[in-house]
């Protein structure tokens, strides 16, 4: 569990600081936020993502096949959708503590702005929740621990670059913006980031509906692709 | 399939009188399962292992707390029941899997191979288990390779290869139906010279590089063991084996 939270937190953590201040003494302000502001409510919803993302593949791959623990559960009243969903809810509850452990950091440092940024823990939950899906989708899949790679160098990362983490989307040229406002992470940032700083969400509706309706989909497929897969 | 884990091409499941299309889960919650693979939790440990598998069948954490202990006693692994899987022999595993089959106090216990991999000491420990199973008047569905253990602890057996059933009876039963009484074994070297004057109550086949040859006339048969100079043979009351070895021909599969 300690080393479990190093990663999950410590890596943000560093990236944050290391970069957060260093890079905030030239840029200095983006929108009327501070650099190390903006970075670390952008990095609130990044370590959400990636700490459900990496728990619904890697872990759960690993309960699946080598540990063989699904075959076990199978044997009793439990199905395979208790499973997923068990396994949903312990990916959000992974991002909470990662997510909540920086917002603290954060806080600490002086970077929060409002109360109102308790409110992101939900959110945080939710954003977990939403990206342990597609993960399962992915383990669904996957012949091999290899197999995760593409996911994380071909929708991941481009998502850590290009939604709104480092510098605001509208910096993108436009055709890239048009896509990357669709991409999920981009619509937990535009909840997160408000609160956070303390100003009002704008469309709070699309950018939570578009990041329930994202997980809700790929819940469905998840759970369809995994019971498919694990009774033979 | 008996779990529904696996997809049946055709034909009628029932357990318990049940159709198992329908009632799976009150199927499952009468049914323990000791699978060929240990598929123990390395996350928890031994004690953890038994309480969270409980809760899948909603036992309640009162109840359980109270069973744990019964049922580590019964596999005599109390005193591990803070220990890490990993630290577990291949034996205790098998013992521990055995005791997590058994926390919902099924009626029904499936033991698939449960036996292989294990010293003569486990097996023996897992085996005065099965007796004490059957006592408490569970019904165990046993599946095994070792005609011994079949031999040992099953009131009745069925042979299938290839999956056709080919006999299905009390091991006395079958023994007597498909066997003679006693058989010599000979290994090594063998002419098969030996084999060409034998009485006719005998009966000759060979499986690898064993020779076997049964009779039900014991008394001759022992008088011909003597006979033989420079081999060794191993005399013994005929059993399952010799059944199976019948039943399927020779050779290996």
């Amino acid at each position: 569990m300690a080393a479990s939270l190093l990663l999950h937190f410590g890596e943000p953590l560093l990236y944050l600081i290391g970069i957060g201040y260093g890079l905030g003494r030239f840029i200095g302000e983006i929108d009327g936020i501070p650099y190390f502001t903006f970075l670390a409510s952008g990095f609130i919803a990044w370590s959400a993502m990636n700490v459900a993302s990496m728990e619904s593949m890697w872990s759960v791959y690993t309960r699946m096949v080598p540990q063989q623990t699904y075959e076990a559960i199978l044997a009793t009243p439990a199905t395979v959708d208790d499973i997923v969903m068990g396994e949903l809810l312990w990916c959000g509850t992974k991002s909470l503590v990662s997510g909540s452990a920086i917002l603290a950091v954060a806080s600490m440092l002086g970077a929060v702005h409002d109360w109102t940024a308790i409110f992101t823990l939900p959110i945080i939950f939710l954003t977990g929740l939403c990206f342990a899906a597609p993960g399962l989708i992915v383990t669904a899949y996957a012949k091999a621990y290899e197999n995760f790679n593409f996911y994380m160098t071909l929708v991941m990362t481009p998502m850590f670059i290009l939604c709104g983490v480092w510098y605001p989307i509208t910096t993108l040229p436009e055709p890239v913006q048009r896509i990357v406002e669709f991409l999920p992470l981009t619509h937990a940032i535009s909840i997160i980031r408000p609160l956070v700083v303390g100003v009002p969400i704008e469309n709070l509706v699309v950018h939570l509906g578009a990041l329930l309706l994202f997980g809700a989909i790929s819940t469905w497929i998840a759970v369809a692709l995994i019971r498919r897969r694990l009774v033979q | 399939m008996l779990l529904g884990q696996s997809p049946r091409s055709g034909g009628v499941l029932e357990i318990f009188g049940k159709d198992i299309n329908v009632h799976l889960k009150s199927i499952r919650q009468k049914t323990g399962i000791v699978p060929q693979a240990d598929n123990l939790d390395p996350d928890f440990t031994v004690a953890e292992n038994l309480s969270i598998y409980g809760s899948y069948f909603r036992l309640s954490r009162k109840s359980l707390a109270s069973r744990i202990p019964e049922l580590l006693e019964m596999v005599q692994l109390s005193d591990r029941a803070e220990c890490r899987i990993s630290t577990l022999s291949g034996g205790m595993q098998r013992r521990l899997t055995l005791a997590r089959a058994l926390v919902n106090d099924p009626k029904l216990l499936v033991l698939d191979e449960p036996t292989t991999g294990l010293d003569p000491q486990a097996r023996h420990m897992i085996w005065s288990l099965v007796h004490q199973m059957k006592r408490s008047g569970k019904t165990i569905l046993l599946t095994t390779h070792y005609m011994e253990e079949a031999e040992r602890l099953c009131d009745e057996v069925i042979i299938i290869d290839h999956g056709r059933l080919l006999a299905q009876g009390s091991p006395v039963n079958l023994i007597k139906e498909h066997c003679e009484t006693d058989v010599v074994e000979i290994r090594g070297e063998v002419a098969l010279a030996i084999t060409r004057d034998l009485p006719e109550s005998f009966r000759c086949d060979r499986s690898g590089d064993s020779l076997y040859i049964y009779s039900s006339d014991t008394f001759r048969l022992l008088e011909w063991a003597e006979s033989l100079q420079g081999l060794t043979s191993l005399h013994r009351k005929t059993g399952l084996e010799d059944v199976f070895l019948r039943l399927t021909g020779r050779g290996l599969r």
